[in-house]
């Protein structure tokens, strides 16, 4: 135990400090992930027009999403928004704000490629059944998406809780965070605590994400 | 707008670019060639060896770059293994993308009709000879796409080496930043040099994707 630093993680209530910062970036990411969902699916829906200027929009957003470093816009959003626009928004917040940014994009991406990936006949037989436009997509439509769409949303909350692993740059205690508190606070009387309880952050992470990801595997493989 | 700064500055964002993109590279090579080598093991089944490749995909796919870079900076040293902050850059960068990587490839693969394979035999290839002019060039094609995707990803994570102090653009801009308070010109040269340095692979990747699309064939 001592060895390998492990000791560390059952002094006072280290353990449960350590949970409670993967608490808060699990928190961090659900907010993100229903908020992304719900606006993701808004966005979706606007990416399928065929208005030009829709258009430019949408891949201009989408472009943006893919190509900036979520590091890169954690630190526009919490350093620039301050220094531009006079808000003091709070870590906490401001990861929100950009995790709902990106994850929008990509959920508005996923439901774009469900929508557009259901053939025409779908609509034109819906339609020669005499349902109406509503009907046509509450009970044909958008079940058929839905079925496409929920393993890769499912992806996406493991890459959310993968990326609040950032969060400490902007100072937010979640676990990295409190992991450098632990082994700061213990780094003479043990120092190999940096090899514990990194590993145990390593492995908790891997915890959490591991079921989610193979839940995602296992919906995908089932439902194609 | 304070131009004269950002004049100023400029060299240490260049320099801050060639670091990032050095190391990108050099750790995107690593991926590929772990990628190929997890992918074929899993996907020809070899045993013993196959179960260890999927922990390691697993582990690493379900960790973040971060984690997986502090344990191997600040935790391994305290093991006996002590690294430099560039290798360990490269060994993590490598080791978290050929994770990915093996599963873009091994999907690329396995998605290939069986069809194709069949003919190529019954029409007298060897299985060597099938694999190479029939099953490969399939599997690249389909496997490019998110290839491309891929390495976009992985060049966006080099952005937490700045956290093992090695000297990226996220270093430079905390730094100057603290040291100047010129936080808006510090953020838009961010953004550019990250532009300069994504767009070109992303509109390349595309091209590349568009000329590729005959994998898709007979499927």
């Amino acid at each position: 135990m001592e060895a390998l630093g492990l000791d560390v993680l059952f002094m006072g209530s280290n353990a449960a400090r350590l949970l409670q910062g993967l608490w808060v970036a699990v928190q961090i990411s659900a907010i993100s992930v229903v908020l992304s969902i719900i606006l993701g699916m808004l966005f979706g829906i606007f990416m399928t027009w065929k208005n030009p200027v829709a258009k430019v929009i949408s891949r201009l957003y989408l472009e943006i999403v893919r190509i900036m470093p979520q590091l890169v816009l954690l630190y526009i959003v919490f350093f620039g928004a301050t220094r531009v626009m006079g808000l003091n928004i709070s870590a906490e917040l401001s990861s929100i704000i950009v995790f709902v940014f990106w994850g929008t994009g990509e959920m508005g991406d996923l439901v774009r490629g469900a929508l557009t990936s259901i053939p025409k006949q779908q609509y034109e037989s819906a339609a020669a059944l005499g349902l109406n436009k509503a009907q046509i997509y509450r009970q044909v439509i958008i079940p058929q998406a839905i079925r496409r769409l929920i393993p890769s949303s499912i992806n996406l909350i493991t890459r959310m809780i993968k990326t609040t692993s950032l969060l400490l740059m902007i100072g937010v205690i979640e676990m990295m965070k409190v992991g450098q508190q632990i082994i700061e606070a213990n780094r003479m009387t043990s120092p190999n605590a940096v090899f514990g309880i990194y590993g145990t952050i390593m492995l908790l992470y891997f915890v959490i994400c591991w079921p989610i990801s193979m839940l995602a595997n296992h919906l995908e493989k089932k439902w194609n | 707008m304070n131009f004269d700064a950002m004049a100023q500055y400029l060299p240490l964002y260049e320099d801050a670019a060639w670091l990032t993109l050095s190391i990108g590279w050099i750790g995107i090579a690593g991926s590929v060639i772990i990628g190929l080598i997890v992918a074929m093991i899993v996907h020809f089944r070899i045993p013993v060896l196959r179960q260890l490749c999927r922990v390691y995909i697993e582990l690493f796919r379900n960790t973040p770059l971060l984690i997986q870079l502090f344990f191997f900076y600040f935790g391994l040293p305290r093991m006996g293994f002590s690294i430099t902050p560039e290798v360990c850059g490269m060994v993590g960068l490598a080791l978290h993308g050929g994770a990915y990587m093996a599963e873009s490839f091994r999907a690329g693969l396995e998605n290939v009709e069986p069809i194709q394979r069949e003919s190529a035999i019954s029409l007298g290839l060897s299985k060597l000879q099938s694999m190479r002019y029939v099953v490969l060039p399939q599997a690249v094609s389909l496997s490019f796409p998110s290839f491309v995707a891929n390495v976009i990803f992985l060049l966006k994570e080099t952005s937490v080496f700045s956290a093992i102090s090695l000297m990226d653009l996220m270093f430079v801009t905390k730094d100057l930043m603290g040291l100047y308070y010129k936080t808006t010109e510090c953020l838009v040269m961010l953004v550019a040099f990250y532009l300069i340095i994504l767009v070109p692979v992303s509109v390349a990747g595309t091209y590349i994707e568009r000329r590729l699309r005959h994998g898709s064939f007979g499927a």
